[in-house]
């Protein structure tokens, strides 16, 4: 046993209290540029923007685009591109509702609204998704096309597919349940928005306080107290800042008039109810806390971002980088899948044109967030925050009225400026 | 006596919102995409018919996407407008974002383009009246002889609408063995080429045994003329529509027969004012003008059908006069022609 003295790692000299805090300064810098964003916005609409409702608007808007971000961050890493999404969420969407509408309710006489439908399409979809994404993968692995080629022919193929199975029609309306998935249509209420986001302060203070542990017990240097106690206090009411803010929300009185309605009830005088948690944010959170962990914790995501620093070396040191490929892929196709679930149920309906541009959107998203294209960086959390400062963007600038043309100059703009800042970031920090 | 009473009504209902309450009424418009040159027609109709009532005027641009029109119906109800014009994107995907507007109490109107939801009021030109207009001109100038209709687009269904009222005018006359329906297509995308290449085959099928031809729009109109000019039989009856500046000029040389107008201001100005007085605490069916209509899918909406104008070689001086065409424009490599191209 060779008892290795305790070594004192080498410390370094801190000085800020931003160092002291261990704050990720990139993540920092994005989050400014977004409170910025949301502020100006907010002060040219009249306090229109930073409103609960429109926070709310904001969210729901932005699930489809994220949840697709979190894949595409690892097939960026990965040194590949994916130009397929927006496609191949028209045709997973398609393959649900046909499943839903058709095949299901009339095929298999399950008949309207039937409580099997939704899982059976949702595990169809994801099905579905996954194995195209993974037909992806094998052609860039094991018959090495380039991934742009194949997703570029993807694009094509799986937009027209979609087309033929529908025939260019609207499908809908869609299965009830399957909607709940959409916004709106499904939200768990003040209640249980109040429990989820008490257990996600719990979890996350509970976390930094284990890793604090493990980092002590295995000699690493930790931050102060105070600044874990600073830490644990921001993250604290960030989420409870954003649960309060959805649940200030109130449901529309025409709304709530409309369901005592259906239920044959007369709605009391004064009657009020808050939306909370729409189902469809928390499958983007319950997305992004699984592809972290995957990415973080797993052989597979230390395989990915080892592929994607140097792909030469990860083969030789025995990763099968060919396989990885096609589960990076499979992976992609299933996040489509699940965003096409949220898309088409926030329509209630397939439509011909769904998803349509999607993959310059996600693509974006995760670039801004911080992926960068020439493989090995890249996090889950800041495609979302990238994800969502598109979206503000695209929301803030329709709520100003500025002209449709000058949109998009913007957001273009923006994506080649916030690239650019980001190499500048590198250069300084000397980072990668 | 009690149609006096509700037509007072209405008009002191419409009144009253437009003049009384107008004041700080927002109206919203979402177009699904404004990439297409018309709409700036319509939009400066809109915009000076809500400037005339006092009303402010916010509009978002859906690019071509449904979901973002739904985003953007949303971020205009945010804004807190008091009645939504939408020109939709999809009839049926629009659903959830006039479901918003309607628990909001927020009165919608379908802008030319139908939305299958009776919540909305649905505010065009009547295409079914198009198809007879066209074809009562086209009778008129051709009272026997053999027929060939050129359709629009198979994916529109305003191509059916149009197809059928064409149907109703010259159905006596088939009937009555006066006409004879010599070729029939359909012209997909409504492309002029394909117009074209369809009205040659036909030409060629019947060894140009062709008197008169109803085309469902101008752009058709355009490729049947340019067919029967490569066979030197231009000059027979051709309908047409939408008032395009290459048609116009068409009836001025007396090429095409008719060029059915369907002028974007009034609809414009329409939507407008029905959107003031819908704001103001107006109901739809109180609007003047308004009536039920039963849609395609089924459902029965308030709708309100604008009538449009048959444009021939008599009345080409009133699209000159409506500031619609220059007359250079409308009387180019014309010489005397029908007024004013004389």
């Amino acid at each position: 046993m060779t008892d290795t003295p305790s070594q004192p790692l080498p410390t370094q000299n801190r000085k800020t209290v931003f160092q002291q805090l261990e704050l990720d300064t990139r993540l920092l810098g994005m989050v400014g540029a977004f409170v910025i964003l949301a502020f100006g916005f907010d002060l040219i609409t009249d306090g229109r923007f930073l409103t609960p409702r429109n926070i709310f608007n904001l969210t729901i808007q932005t699930v489809s685009v994220a949840i697709m971000a979190c894949g595409m961050v690892f097939v960026i890493v990965t040194r590949h591109i994916d130009l397929s999404v927006g496609a191949l969420l028209a045709t997973a969407s398609a393959i649900m509702a046909m499943t839903q509408t058709e095949i299901l309710p009339n095929m298999l006489g399950l008949g309207l609204n039937n409580p099997l439908t939704a899982p059976i399409t949702i595990v169809v979809g994801i099905a579905a998704g996954t194995l195209i994404g993974a037909f992806h993968g094998w052609l860039i692995g094991y018959l090495t096309i380039p991934a742009f080629i194949v997703t570029l022919g993807g694009l094509l193929v799986w937009r027209n597919v979609g087309w033929f199975l529908t025939n260019g029609q609207t499908i809908g309306p869609l299965d009830s349940n399957f909607i709940i998935f959409g916004g709106t249509n499904g939200t768990v209420g003040p209640t249980w928005s109040w429990i989820l986001g008490g257990l996600a302060v719990a979890a996350a203070i509970a976390g930094l306080w284990n890793a604090r542990r493990s980092k002590a017990s295995h000699g690493f240097p930790v931050k102060p107290i105070w600044a874990e106690m600073t830490m644990s206090a921001i993250i604290t009411s960030a989420i409870l800042g954003f649960i309060w803010t959805l649940n200030s929300y109130e449901i529309p009185i025409g709304r709530l008039r409309r369901e005592f309605a259906a239920r044959g009830e007369e709605m009391p005088e004064g009657f009020t109810a808050v939306y909370g948690l729409p189902i469809s944010v928390l499958v983007l959170i319950a997305v992004a806390i699984g592809m972290t962990i995957l990415a973080r914790r797993t052989r597979l995501g230390r395989y990915i971002f080892a592929t994607g620093g140097n792909p030469d070396a990860a083969e030789l040191s025995g990763i099968n980088t060919r396989m990885l490929t096609v589960k990076v892929f499979a992976l992609m196709g299933a996040l489509t899948a699940l965003s096409a679930v949220v898309a088409s149920a926030r329509l209630a309906n397939h439509t011909n044109d769904i998803g349509t541009l999607d993959e310059l959107r996600v693509i974006a998203a995760a670039v801004i967030g911080g992926t960068a294209l020439a493989g090995g960086i890249g996090t889950i959390h800041g495609a979302i925050l990238g994800a969502l400062i598109m979206q503000s963007l695209q929301s803030g600038m329709a709520m100003v009225g500025v002209d449709a043309p000058y949109q998009n100059i913007v957001v273009g703009s923006v994506l080649v400026l916030a690239v650019w800042i980001d190499i500048f970031y590198r250069k300084r920090t000397g980072g990668l | 006596m009690k149609f006096l009473k509700r037509i007072a009504a209405t008009l002191f209902a419409v009144m009253f919102a437009t003049t009384a309450f107008a004041q700080g009424i927002t109206v919203g418009v979402s177009w699904s995409n404004f990439q297409e040159e018309r709409w700036a027609t319509d939009e400066a109709a809109i915009v000076a018919a809500l400037d005339a009532a006092g009303a402010t005027y916010i509009s978002a641009d859906a690019q071509s996407s449904s979901a973002k029109q739904l985003s953007d119906i949303e971020s205009l109800i945010a804004q807190g407008v008091d009645a939504l014009i939408i020109l939709a994107q999809d009839a049926q995907a629009i659903g959830p974002a006039v479901q918003a507007a309607a628990d909001e109490g927020i009165p919608v109107i379908a802008y030319d383009r139908l939305i299958e939801d009776d919540r909305a009021f649905y505010l065009t030109f009547d295409n079914v009246e198009v198809g007879r207009m066209q074809a009562r001109a086209v009778l008129a100038a051709a009272p026997t002889g053999r027929y060939v209709m050129i359709k629009g687009s198979p994916t529109d269904p305003n191509a059916d609408f149009l197809r059928g009222g064409q149907q109703e005018i010259i159905q006596a006359a088939i009937d009555a063995g006066d006409i004879e329906i010599v070729g029939e297509a359909y012209t997909d995308g409504w492309l002029p080429a394909n117009a074209q290449r369809n009205m040659e085959q036909i030409l060629t099928a019947t060894d140009n045994g062709v008197d008169a031809v109803i085309a469902s729009n101008d752009g058709t109109a355009g490729g049947v003329v340019a067919a029967l000019t490569a066979q030197g039989m231009e000059g027979i009856p051709v309908s047409g529509q939408d008032g395009d500046h290459a048609a116009l000029n068409r009836v001025a040389s007396g090429t095409q027969t008719v060029s059915v107008w369907k002028d974007a201001r009034d609809l414009g100005r329409a939507a407008a004012e029905i959107a003031v007085a819908l704001a103001g605490g107006a109901m739809m069916a109180d609007v003047e003008g308004a009536q039920d209509w039963t849609s395609p899918g089924g459902t029965t909406m308030t709708s309100m059908f604008l009538a449009p104008v048959p444009i021939t070689a008599e009345n080409l001086s009133l699209v000159v006069d409506a500031g619609w065409i220059e007359l250079e424009a409308l009387c180019q490599g014309v010489s005397n022609g029908p007024a004013p191209c004389n």
